[in-house]
């Protein structure tokens, strides 16, 4: 190999070349974003009966070519190619059609709660990364012993509980034995807030169901790192930064813990999926108002549409997800093209 | 040859073990070892893989992991290293001790720059602030020639090629101007153009900072260039200690001469058709546990001649213009560039070139497991570089590959029988009695027992593991075989064995050889003709009438010939080598740990 | 001449290069690494020779802990029609009793007067056959788009990389519910669907590994001698390529039942089986009262579950003797 090396591009070529990557992600995503919409779409022609069965349904009765003249009307006698023509076209227009039963249009019934999932989501994701890597740090430092021991055996048990269940049991300890904490809901009945005591009301209904929601995302984060840390001590760098003279507190922080949570912003985005689905059980235990329980809703009142619009707006929530954390991936690895 | 500082015998030992003892659990590593550095001076500790030189290394400055445990002492400034508390110890390292190791490429922090990681030895030690740091690293940058060290400051490590990365570790290492630096195995990864830039770095280092060096390596000709001393170790133990001169000249220990007389110089006159490499064996008696080490060369070579080879023989081996391309994201690149040469029945044609000079992509573009982009592969006749694969695969069995890996190349789930009965199924032997018949013949003739054919790979260690190989590449009977750095990875006793192999199958296999390696001295002794190879082209070749090695003609050759390490001492005379009449056992051995035989 | 014992020398090699020292490691879970010393060939067991992660993993005592408690449960599973036959949907008894107040229903009934023990047994059956199935259907298409992918690259593995991002991308757990909703909630269908929506971890896993051997020697060495496609890929590649999904499927079983356990308990289920999840959803609104029927299928769950983990993580553990903190 000869000795040459590469030199890092003047200002104007690192400038533009972080432009690039931050376009990158984006652009890798759309193929992944059209092939959730032919998804979903798929799923779409295969309900039982369509939009105008539906109709008839409610109407009572019609005869054949008043049902073959609503279908036309509505364009569900084309080709699916075409008709996947329309859905995008729809979709372009932010249209995902509209739910008979809440009289809305679903984009709408679904921006209306999505931020309540977000808030439960967000919250979840905190605690989970806060605790998780805490944990971790410690469980990997003192490996071996007691406080590993301990520490990995709650991470594992915490692995292993179906998230409803501890949301159960935090409603028996929490609101009913103990009684710190509401419930269900996200306000407190009848009382009318406003402003920061709103807030506050809404966070103190948000603390059981968003911990529920992390407790499975606390023990994979712990396993996670600790076992990132382990594998990055045995590294050839951290022999070097023992052998310069550093102070063991310096060696972990600096040289392991900032290597080891790499691999973690790799898997958190395939994690905002976990969340979403997650939030459809938490949601629907604590009677949270969020799109995870309007998918339940949606099942028993058999809005397919509804349901697909979900399934969608989440798809692209995670595309969202995984391209936000592509960049940040990209900020602190700099061996990722771009920097 | 340059010269080293004289290292200052008279004033007391910068660095003195005694009795040093590894152990990780049960099994031993190091078992009492013995040696001292004296300031400004060069101590080589040289063996071969698993002796403990590594670990001895790591214990002085108490780097090893938390379960081993070491015990004796190691003086250094009047004080014990292995009793000094944590805190101590860490204001000694990287500061009066430094150490370097072996893999530049994973030795730095992958997402600090290094000018923050020269920085943070100066930080610990010497109390500087970010800018103090920074300013003293580019001066450190420069000190190690790596060019524009300004800019350079804020790269970070992926940036840097392999050697540029050990520079940095050695600007790192004396940054605080240690007394002592341990340098582990400094080059072995590392090319032989880069490996004498390093080592000679480290030289002038020594001397402008009144540094002892202790050098831990395997490779007798760096210990022949540039130590003043030497200790030899063996199974955990210091086998011999003496000068340079004295173990080169005249070596008193049996494994030592054994080393010397296995490993290959450059200024050597041996040839394979006409010496034969002697072999080191180590026997450990069943009931006193007591090693013995032989020496064993076998008989003249009168018997060893192969087909004789004449100038107009027709080859059987025809390459040209061959040109192999990547795309690659920077655009297409040519690995092979117009490669062409001949290969003769029964010759050995040798082929020599560093890291990324596209030897390996020549030897599996002629294997056909890479297509090429224009020339032709004749082969006996044949052009198989155009073949399509249902015709080519024909033809495949004609030639084949023993690979430089042996680790890599057997796949863990077979069991030897099946490697080898698989391979002579699929080439055309249907009968399966014949094929269990073949698979022994050739395992006897590669020297492994019977028994071998239902044991996996991972049962075996390097060297029988090189012997598979071996077996599976001519049970097929082929007419040309590629040695692919076939002994690169073995150690330099298990070479010999392996060296020898492969002449003696040459013979009895009828067989030529394309004989590629980086090692210039192992080629010297192996090859009839070479090649040498930069950048994807032939850059010289020798032949009937030139020799490469006394006069090489391409200033590459030159620079490759002129790296590679050369022992300032003249080699032992030839006669020195000759066995001892009878076995020498080593005295004083306890009788309870496990012995390594070496031969294998 | 004095007898010698023959023992084969352990190094004789420089340390491997990285990616092959850990793939040798990882795969072998061996003691094969170049500085310690192996047993004499001709003394130790076969056992620990042959079969070297087995045995590392019997000696785990986390995968002694799992494999039994999973046998138990395969026990009550398949022995749940003896024990208590008949429909666990069957009204037997008096409602709500509590556990250990009528010796004919050990554990209590529920708020419809149904035994909770016979829900237990039953109940073990139904996740069983879950988290089999699902896993199979999620290993076998995965491995077969994965190893597609991985060995033919090209476009086929552009277009199969971009079918594992859909459906990557895509939350499973509402996937599962949308498609469920759609056909129809039977025990088979879920098992299918489930396996349906998690099939890419393993797709992805083999890819790797697949893309990884490639470039393998031994690989290169059987290309050279002449061997097809068919066996490279099912012959060579392949079983080195699978040992790490065997530990994934062992995660995945636990996640199906995980899942099929949500599912029944939002109600998304099979309505005419018991579940776990389904007797936990209907013991939801007695919680102040009648807690022991959330808490009595709930311990089960957490049990079984455990125990998938356990022996996952002891198969990584004995596959990858690094991280037992061995010697470098």
């Amino acid at each position: 190999m000869n000795d040459v090396s590469l030199s890092p591009a003047s200002p104007w070529r690192r400038l533009l070349a972080t432009l690039v990557a931050w376009r990158r992600p984006f652009v890798r995503a759309l193929p992944t974003a059209f092939g959730v919409v032919v998804l979903n779409f798929v799923l779409l022609q295969a309900i039982p009966g369509d939009a105008v069965d539906a109709l008839v349904a409610e109407a009572g009765s019609a005869t054949a070519e008043t049902t073959a003249l609503l279908r036309q009307r509505y364009g569900l006698d084309k080709p699916p190619v075409a008709q996947l023509g329309d859905y995008l076209g729809h979709l372009a227009h932010f249209s995902l059609g509209y739910s008979p039963r809440y009289d809305m249009p679903v984009m709408d019934l679904i921006l209306a709660r999505l931020p309540n999932t977000l808030l439960l989501m967000s919250m979840a994701l905190g605690i989970a990364l806060s605790l998780g890597v805490s944990f971790g740090v410690v469980m990997a430092t003192w490996n071996g012993r007691w406080p590993d021991r301990v520490l990995s055996s709650i991470a594992f048990l915490l692995y292993s509980t179906p998230g409803f269940w501890i949301g159960l049991m935090a409603i028996i300890l929490f609101a009913v034995q103990l009684g710190w904490l509401p419930s269900g809901g996200d306000a407190t009945i009848g009382a009318e807030l406003a402003g920061w005591a709103k807030f506050g009301d809404t966070l103190k209904h948000a603390v059981l169901p968003a911990f529920t929601l992390a407790t499975f995302y606390i023990a994979v984060y712990a396993r996670l790192t600790r076992a990132a840390m382990l594998d990055v001590r045995t590294q050839d760098y951290v022999r070097t930064a023992r052998a310069k003279g550093l102070h063991p507190v310096r060696v972990t922080l600096r040289h392991v813990l900032r290597n080891a949570l790499l691999p973690l912003t790799t898997v958190a985005g395939a994690h905002i999926g976990g969340l979403l689905g997650g939030a459809a059980v938490a949601e629907t235990v604590f009677s949270w108002p969020g799109i995870g329980r309007l998918t339940l809703e949606a099942v028993q009142a058999r809005e397919y549409r509804v349901l697909l619009g979900v399934l969608l707006l989440s798809s692209f929530l995670v595309i969202l997800a995984n391209v936000l954390v592509d960049l940040l991936h990209a900020r602190l690895d700099p061996r990722i093209k771009g920097n | 040859m340059s010269a080293v500082l004289a290292p200052r015998f008279d004033e007391a030992p910068l660095l003195d073990v005694r009795g040093l003892r590894v152990s990780f659990g049960s099994h031993a590593a190091v078992r009492g070892v013995d040696f001292q550095v004296a300031p400004g001076e060069t101590l080589a500790l040289v063996g071969e893989s698993g002796c403990g030189k590594s670990t001895t290394a790591m214990a002085i400055l108490r780097l090893l992991p938390d379960h081993a445990k070491a015990s004796g002492h190691v003086l250094f400034g009047g004080r014990d290293l292995l009793a000094l508390p944590e805190p101590a110890l860490r204001g000694i390292r990287g500061n009066e001790i430094s150490m370097i190791f072996q893999e530049p490429m994973t030795s730095l922090n992958p997402v600090l720059t290094i000018g923050e990681q020269i920085g943070e030895v100066l930080r610990r030690h010497q109390g500087l602030d970010r800018w103090q740091a920074r300013a003293r690293a580019i001066e450190l940058l420069d000190r190690v020639r790596i060019p524009h060290a300004a800019r350079r400051v804020d790269d970070y490590p992926h940036h840097l090629s392999g050697g540029q990365r050990q520079r940095v570790m050695i600007a790192i290492a004396v940054a605080c101007q240690p007394k002592l630096l341990i340098a582990d195995e400094p080059t072995t990864a590392l090319d032989v153009t880069i490996q004498a830039q390093i080592l000679e770095l480290l030289r002038q280092l020594g001397e402008e900072f009144s540094m002892g060096l202790l050098l831990i390596t395997h490779d007798l000709g760096v210990v022949g260039q540039w130590a003043d001393r030497v200790s030899v170790m063996y199974g955990g133990e210091v086998l011999e200690s003496a000068s340079t001169e004295r173990i080169f000249s005249a070596p008193g220990h049996a494994y030592t001469r054994g080393l010397l007389g296995a490993s290959l110089r450059l200024d050597s006159n041996v040839f394979y058709r006409n010496t034969e490499l002697p072999e080191v064996r180590v026997r450990a008696d069943a009931t006193t546990g007591e090693r013995s080490f032989q020496l064993e060369t076998r008989p003249a070579p009168e018997a060893r001649e192969a087909r004789v080879v004449t100038p107009d023989t027709a080859p059987l081996l025809s390459v040209q213009d061959l040109r192999t391309v990547y795309k690659t994201a920077r655009g297409d690149v040519a690995a092979v560039d117009g490669v062409s040469f001949d290969i003769r029945p029964g010759e050995t044609l040798g082929l020599v070139g560093e890291s990324g000079c596209g030897k390996s992509t020549l030897s599996k573009t002629l294997l056909r497991l890479v297509d090429p982009s224009a020339g032709r592969i004749v082969l006996e006749g044949t052009d198989i570089a155009s073949l399509p694969p249902r015709q080519l695969r024909a033809h495949r069995h004609r030639i084949q590959m023993v690979f430089q890996d042996p680790y890599g190349s057997l796949n863990p789930r077979h069991r030897v029988g099946d490697i080898l009965e698989s391979a002579l199924r699929v080439n055309g032997v249907p009968d399966a009695t014949e094929r269990r018949r073949r698979v022994a013949d050739i395992l006897d003739r590669v020297g492994l027992p019977a028994a071998s054919v239902d044991r996996y790979p991972h049962e075996f260690s390097g060297g029988q593991r090189q012997r598979i190989g071996l077996a599976r590449t001519l049970v097929l009977r082929p007419s040309l075989v590629i040695c692919d750095e076939p002994v690169s990875s073995l150690d330099v006793s298990v070479r010999a064995q392996i060296l020898n192999l492969l002449v003696e199958l040459k013979q009895a296999f009828d067989l030529s050889y394309l004989f590629i390696s980086h090692d210039l001295s192992v080629v010297k002794y192996m090859a009839d003709r070479v090649l040498v190879m930069n950048g994807g082209r032939i850059v010289e070749r020798s032949d009937d009438q030139h020799d490469l090695w006394t006069a090489p003609r391409d200033p590459y050759t030159q620079t490759l010939i002129r790296a590679v390490p050369s022992p300032r001492f003249a080699p032992p005379p030839d006669d020195a080598v000759e066995p001892p009449a009878t076995v020498e056992p080593v005295a004083e051995v306890a009788p309870s740990f496990l012995m390594w035989r070496f031969a294998v | 001449m004095p007898p010698t014992t023959v023992l084969p020398a352990p190094e004789g090699t420089l340390a491997p290069p990285t990616w092959r020292g850990q793939l040798q490691s990882s795969l072998l879970g061996s003691r094969a690494a170049p500085d310690t010393p192996p047993a004499p060939v001709v003394h130790t067991s076969r056992l620990r020779d042959r079969w070297p992660t087995t045995a590392a993993l019997l000696r785990l005592p986390g995968a002694v802990i799992g494999l039994l408690l999973l046998a138990v449960i395969v026990g009550i599973a398949l022995t749940a029609g003896v024990f208590f036959p008949g429909d666990p949907l069957d009204i037997v008894g008096q409602p709500l009793l509590r556990p250990g107040e009528d010796a004919a229903f050990l554990l209590g009934t529920d708020h419809l007067g149904r035994d909770i023990a016979a829900g237990l047994a039953h109940g073990a059956r139904v996740s069983l056959l879950v988290g089999l199935t699902a896993a199979g259907v999620g290993v076998t298409v995965g491995t077969l788009i994965g190893a597609t992918a991985g060995y033919f690259g090209g476009k086929v593995d552009a277009v199969l990389t971009w079918l594992i991002e859909v459906f990557q991308t895509t939350p499973s757990f509402l996937l599962v519910v949308v498609i469920v909703s759609i056909t129809q909630s039977s025990l088979e269908v879920i098992s299918v669907v489930i396996g349906l929506t998690t099939w890419e971890t393993v797709a992805r896993l083999i890819r790797a590994q697949f893309r990884a051997l490639l470039s393998s020697d031994f690989v290169l060495a059987a290309r050279s001698i002449g061997f097809g496609h068919r066996w490279l890929i099912f012959r060579e590649i392949l079983p080195n390529a699978l040992p790490p999904v065997v530990v994934t499927a062992s995660v995945m079983v636990a996640g199906a039942i995980l899942m099929e356990s949500s599912l029944a308990f939002l109600g998304v289920g099979d309505a005419n089986k018991v579940s776990w999840g389904s007797m936990i959803g209907g013991g939801r609104d007695m919680l102040r009262t009648a807690w022991y029927l959330t808490v009595i299928p709930g311990l089960a769950l957490i049990v079984t579950v455990f125990s998938l983990n356990l022996i996952g993580d002891a198969l990584i553990e004995a596959m990858n003797p690094r991280l037992r903190g061995g010697a470098r």
